[in-house]
């Protein structure tokens, strides 16, 4: 234990509007806390910059998940034990349920929030990817009032999002339409559990008779920030699906991705690893286009 | 310090043999001695002990690989009078870690020879305020040119430690290796390599010391051998023998990581106990822990092979090479082993192993479970598999006809006196694995699947207890006590840390004596109250230390017959009678036995020629592997692990060792890697230094042949060490069948294998041009 | 904001293992040190500090967490069990029963926090399959067993509380 309890602050103040009060009043002076999962493994490091910390855990407007007719809004202090337990984003947002079981291990994911995940904003972040080709929105809040923008454009950098300092994630809107769409979604992770992947990839596409009619691609660290693959998707968009057109995307991914060398895996791994999974996607696309 | 007592009788009837007998305890499965405290929660590990007034200690660190301390400055936002701070000018003994050449310093001493190498120590009541303190240490170096790899070693162009960087070197010579190349059909070469390797004990290293000038240093440790610490504190605190006592505190795991390293840090948390006066911890956190100790040597063996037409064995000439770190710790003995082990489990006529342990400057590497065996069988074990391509033959078929058999002699000639099995054991493990159906069926499937499946083998021999004269050097002595309170207590200084010492200890005692298992308890690990029965290593505990507590119970029941009216056929009430009686006579009831080296047997230190180990336990692992071509990475689907270690003791203690090895070995293969930087661990976390977990580890099939050694408590044998040799290129084995490449380096990431086969598909891109 | 749960020694209180504890801890002080500084329940290891070896597993409010990462505030009146709620030693729980005869523990480091996980699997799901177990206990890492004897606990566990269940039997915990 190299950090010091005792050097830093955290109040609860118990409901929204208070932590809202407290953030309006001393706008990017308190950090929020959730699950604790990324801040308190930085406090135990002795890496925890933030003096003053507000604690969100147990604020029961921020932990729900509610279906309305066309998406699922979640709280963003909804677990991803919440998510992965919850029938309809089992059913109508199976790629998010999918990767609400990668997060750590059984204890993670019943501290770890969603909003917690997507405000840290690692480039290996698990539920992004899922979110991304889902073309989820995220509702921001403050005391000014709520605001939605599409999660695509929440993450502006390494570690930076759109947020105002006053301004906390409230919740994550997820159409339900792409459940409807043929889906895709593998991790490369350091092993089968407890593991930081070293690249993802997420897709949803739709096709008719064999030329793509919509696709959307999504992975994570091989970017600085969770990423759509737009170049990539622009190269099967419209195209009919068959071994020229898997390769060319293959190679404009190649080109699209910018993954690092890091103590987990190597850039070159990374780019052709991924350039993989997207051939094991439309492959299954054209296979299942193929069956009667 | 242990004081001899004096009623020590010998008796005459004591050396019945009894490994044939029906036992009654020997061989079940008795619950855990210590499990019951472990369940509960209330085992005492080092950091659930809390003192009254105690302070904690920390470590100022080097923070490069090699160069001289030009000052050490104290920053003054830090209240100093606070702490104590101790350096090298503190130490009132020898400034050395006495292990086998005392070499290592206990606190830098003008230059430092590795990152984290310890300069200063401070200690403070508030543990809060040491990281502030150790931060406000400013250490201003002039550095020097490192050496970091076993390559830079060896060209000897930097000098880093001795004359010439080597650490230690052998040479083991049988029959005329130069004579063979010109008759061999066949001669394969190979280079193969491991890397360092992560004990990942779930319980760091810690010590609690207290100082008194009446008793002198009392130090509480997780560790593996308590006498090393006596050892070490006698000469680095400058105390007589009676003034240094060592307690072993329960221990959460070890693999040989807290088989040295203990002396190191009991001796920095003495020096801050008797400076400042108070009682003083020290305890590591993770990734203190990751960065500052042992980890296993990385090595580099070469194989040169010759073979004649029907695929025996003419001549081997390897060379093994070792990076030792930069003190000597126990790379000496680590490179012995690996020496030994390098032939593996084959007759053959010309055999050299020339082996040198490397200088760098790097952590000093140290004892991890298998000690140069898993370097050298991974070597070997590959090596064949390369060979059965090479002369187009079955790799098991290789191994079958090259195997050695009772009458054979190794590398060093030694006779095998023993039966020898390794056919048998073979067999079992085709059998079990339904190997050649498996190995059908997935060349059959690999032809349209994205994930090629193989099966890969291993043959190997573990030698157990100490290495050549090793155990006669050691002359343990171990024995039997009887409290007034009816207790039975085994004596020894052999330490539980998990691999179950505790029971099986008091199963030999319990039926050596012919009372319960219950009557039976540990005596504490303390320096005060037991003898030296040799250190926690070299899977000697079951052979060697069962041994002599077996005897020592005949000795006791002996006695009570000669001297106490015991009958031929007692109870348990009559035993305890007995012994009360005799304690009227003698005022203790005690039976202690020192160690009796097998008749007949020689060993030749400097030639390294003969008797090489008392007994060799065996083994034929097979491995399932997959091998995903999307992802390039390898993961074991099952594995099957027949061996034969003697009397199995306790099957359920047994099984788990067995298995436990094999996920250390599945780690050492596919998983755990360390990350360097410039000479330090760059990946000093559990998220990143990556161990199998419970999704990881796959379905390993155990099953024992038992054949009781005469050497052994009960005709047990060594088991702790072997299971972790032979993974790791069973593992190897299987992914070149799975996908007809051969891997020589481990630990194999998915990242290697993509480099590698990367490189070979634009080589043949290329080619088909 | 006279409702602010404040930061420091206020007093924070929870159950722990059916019994109401308050401690005057810092708000930011890990729900583990509290455990095993302030209350003493040394049964609740720390092997990592992040999160990552689930040694540190406790139930807070019916789940399973690490305790090295609930800064202890946030702990305010939930309910806790660690190991030293489970069994006692003339009344092992089954579960620690199992682990005992089964080899499901060596050198008991992990222990603790395992026979959580195992608690917290079983509570969710009484008939788990062997993937299920594997999954339930990925978060604990055990250097010693190689999982297949704590496998086997679980299975063990499993079949004896069948059994007591269908003879109407209680158990302790």
């Amino acid at each position: 234990m190299r950090g010091n309890a005792e050097a830093h602050e955290l109040i609860a103040p118990g409901s929204l509007t208070g932590v809202l009060e407290l953030m309006a009043r001393a706008p990017g002076e308190w950090m929020p806390i959730a699950g604790g999962t990324e801040i308190m493994v930085a406090h135990a490091a002795g890496r925890l910059r933030e003096k003053k910390l507000v604690s969100l855990w147990g604020i029961g407007e921020l932990r729900f998940i509610e279906v309305s007719g066309e998406s699922i809004a979640i709280g963003a202090g909804a677990t991803f034990r919440d998510l992965r337990m919850h029938d309809t984003v089992q059913s109508g947002a199976s790629l998010l349920a999918k990767a609400a079981t990668w997060i750590g291990s059984i204890a993670n994911q019943s501290r770890a929030t969603i909003g917690g995940n997507l405000v840290n904003g690692s480039p290996a972040a698990d539920s992004s990817p899922a979110l991304l080709v889902c073309d989820a929105e995220v509702e921001l809040i403050s005391m000014r009032g709520k605001r939605r923008i599409p999660y695509s454009s929440f993450h502006t950098g390494y570690k930076r999002n759109a947020m105002t300092p006053d301004e906390l994630l409230y919740a994550v809107h997820v159409p339900l339409r792409f459940a409807q769409h043929r889906q895709y979604l593998r991790k490369v992770g350091t092993r089968r559990a407890m593991a930081i992947s070293k690249v993802a990839l997420a897709g949803t596409a739709l096709l008719h008779g064999g030329v793509v009619s919509e696709i959307r691609l999504a992975a994570a660290s091989l970017a600085p920030l969770p990423a759509r693959l737009y170049r990539t998707e622009a190269v099967l968009h419209g195209r009919a699906l068959g071994p020229l057109a898997i390769r060319e995307a293959q190679e404009a991914l190649m080109e699209e991705a910018k993954p690092i060398d890091d103590i987990r895996s190597t850039a070159a791994y990374r780019s052709r690893v991924a350039a993989n999974l997207l051939g094991e996607f439309l492959n299954e696309l054209l296979t299942a286009e193929a069956r009667p | 310090m242990y004081a001899m007592p004096q009623p020590v009788r010998r008796s005459s009837t004591a050396q019945t043999m009894s490994t044939s007998e029906k036992t009654r305890i020997v061989g079940t499965a008795v619950p855990r001695k210590e499990g019951v405290d472990k369940l509960l929660g209330r085992a005492r590990y080092l950091d659930d002990i809390e003192r009254e007034g105690m302070w904690y200690g920390a470590t100022v660190r080097s923070s490069i690989p090699r160069g001289l301390i030009r000052s050490i400055g104290f920053d003054r936002r830090i209240d100093w009078t606070e702490f104590t701070v101790v350096t090298v000018a503190d130490i009132p003994g020898r400034n050395h870690i006495q292990l086998i050449n005392a070499d290592q310093p206990v606190l830098a001493d003008g230059m430092v020879n590795h990152c984290e190498e310890a300069i200063v120590l401070l200690a403070h009541p508030d543990k809060h305020k040491l990281r502030e303190a150790v931060d406000a240490v400013n250490v201003e170096y002039e550095p020097l040119m490192p050496v970091l790899t076993i390559e830079e070693s060896e060209r000897q162009e930097t000098i880093v430690w001795g004359a010439d960087n080597i650490l230690k070197s052998f040479l083991l010579e049988k029959g005329d290796v130069d004579a063979a190349w010109a008759q061999a059909a066949h001669i394969v070469e190979g280079e193969y390599r491991t890397g360092a390797q992560e004990h990942l004990y779930i319980e760091n290293n810690g010590v609690i010391a207290e100082w008194s000038e009446g008793n002198g240093i009392t130090v509480w440790g997780s560790l593996q051998c308590p006498y090393y610490v006596h050892k070490s504190l006698l000469a680095v605190l400058d105390l007589p023998e009676d003034k240094v006592r060592a307690i072993q505190t329960e221990t959460g795991g070890a693999f040989g990581g807290k088989e040295d390293y203990p002396s190191t840090l009991a001796s920095h948390a003495a020096l801050l106990a008797m400076k400042s006066g108070h009682v003083v911890k020290m305890t590591y956190d993770r990734m203190e822990d990751l960065a500052a100790t042992t980890k296993r040597h990385p090595s580099r063996v070469r194989h040169r092979t010759a073979l004649d037409g029907d695929g025996k064995l003419l001549a081997m000439d390897i060379e093994v090479a070792t990076d030792g770190g930069a003190y000597t710790t126990l790379s000496s003995t680590v490179l012995s082993r690996a020496t030994l082990h390098s032939p593996g489990p084959y007759v053959c006529p010309n055999v050299r192993v020339s082996s040198k342990a490397w200088a760098t400057n790097t952590v000093p590497y140290g004892a991890f479970r298998g000690f140069g065996a898993p370097q050298a069988i991974f070597a070997i074990e590959r090596h064949m598999d390369e060979i059965a391509a090479a002369i187009g033959m079955d790799p098991v078929e290789v191994r079958r006809r090259n195997f050695l058999h009772d009458g054979d002699t190794t590398a060093t000639e030694q006779v095998m006196r023993e039966p020898v099995i390794l056919d048998k054991l073979l067999d079992r493990a085709l059998t079990e694995s339904d190997y050649y159906e498996r190995q059908k069926r997935f060349a059959q499937e690999n032809q349209t699947r994205a994930v090629k499946r193989g099966l890969g083998i291993a043959a190997f021999y573990h030698g157990a207890g100490f290495t050549g004269s090793g155990e006669r050097y050691l002359n343990s002595l171990a024995g039997i006590d009887v409290t007034p309170e009816g207790r039975v207590r085994v004596l020894v200084a052999n330490t539980e840390f998990g691999q179950g010492t505790n029971t099986i200890l008091s199963q030999i005692a319990a039926e050596s004596i012919g009372i319960d298992y219950d009557d039976v308890e540990m005596a504490p690990v303390d320096t005060n109250v037991v003898p030296n029965s040799g250190p926690t290593v070299a899977s000697r505990t079951s052979m060697v230390v069962g041994k002599l507590i077996e005897r020592a119970g005949l000795q006791l029941v002996g006695t009570l017959r000669e001297r106490a009216g015991l009958r031929e056929e007692f109870t348990r009430e009559e035993f305890f009678a007995a012994c009360e009686r005799l304690r009227e006579e003698d005022g203790a009831v005690i039976s202690l036995c020192r160690y009796e080296a097998p008749a007949g047997i020689f060993w030749d230190d400097q030639k390294y020629r003969g008797e090489a180990y008392p007994a060799f336990a065996w083994s034929v692992q097979v491995a399932q592997v997959a091998v995903d071509t999307t992802t390039y990475s390898a993961e074991v689907e099952e594995f099957w692990s027949v061996q034969e270690v003697g009397r199995v003791l306790h099957p359920v203690l047994a099984g788990g060792q067995i298995e436990g090895g094999i996920a250390q070995g599945i780690g050492y293969a596919l998983y755990e890697k360390v990350v360097w930087k410039d000479g330090r661990m760059a990946n000093n976390q559990m998220t990143n230094y990556i161990m199998p977990t419970a999704e990881d580890v796959p379905p390993i099939h155990v099953y024992f042949e038992e054949i009781p050694c005469r050497f052994g408590g009960f005709g047990a044998k060594g088991i702790g060490e072997l299971p972790h040799d032979g993974p790791a290129p069973a593992i190897l084995n299987g992914i070149r069948d799975a996908i007809g490449v051969g891997f020589n380096a481990i630990p194999l990431l998915p990242e290697d294998l993509f480099a590698q086969l990367v490189t070979q598909e634009s080589k043949a891109e290329v080619s088909a041009v | 904001m006279s409702e602010h749960l404040a930061n420091s020694s206020a007093g924070i209180s929870f159950i722990v293992n059916g019994e109401k504890r308050t401690v005057a801890a810092h708000g930011m002080k890990r729900l583990l040190d509290v455990l095993r500084e302030d209350l003493h329940l040394t049964g609740t290891k720390e092997g990592c500090g992040e999160g990552e070896c689930g040694s540190c597993s406790v139930r807070m409010n019916g789940e399973l967490v690490n305790s090295c990462l609930v800064p202890v505030l946030q702990a305010e009146g939930a309910t806790i069990e660690t190991v030293e709620g489970l069994g006692r030693a003339e009344a092992l729980h089954p579960i620690q029963k199992a682990f005992l005869e089964c080899g499901g523990a060596q050198c008991g480091i992990c222990t603790p926090g395992m026979l959580m996980a195992t608690a917290q699997l079983l509570a969710v799901n009484p008939h788990p399959t062997i993937g299920e177990i594997r999954e339930g206990l990925a978060g604990n890492l055990c250097r010693c067993t190689g999982f297949k004897r704590i496998f086997d606990s679980v299975a063990a566990v499993v079949v004896e509380m069948d059994a007591t269940a269908k003879t109407g039997g209680a158990h302790a915990g």
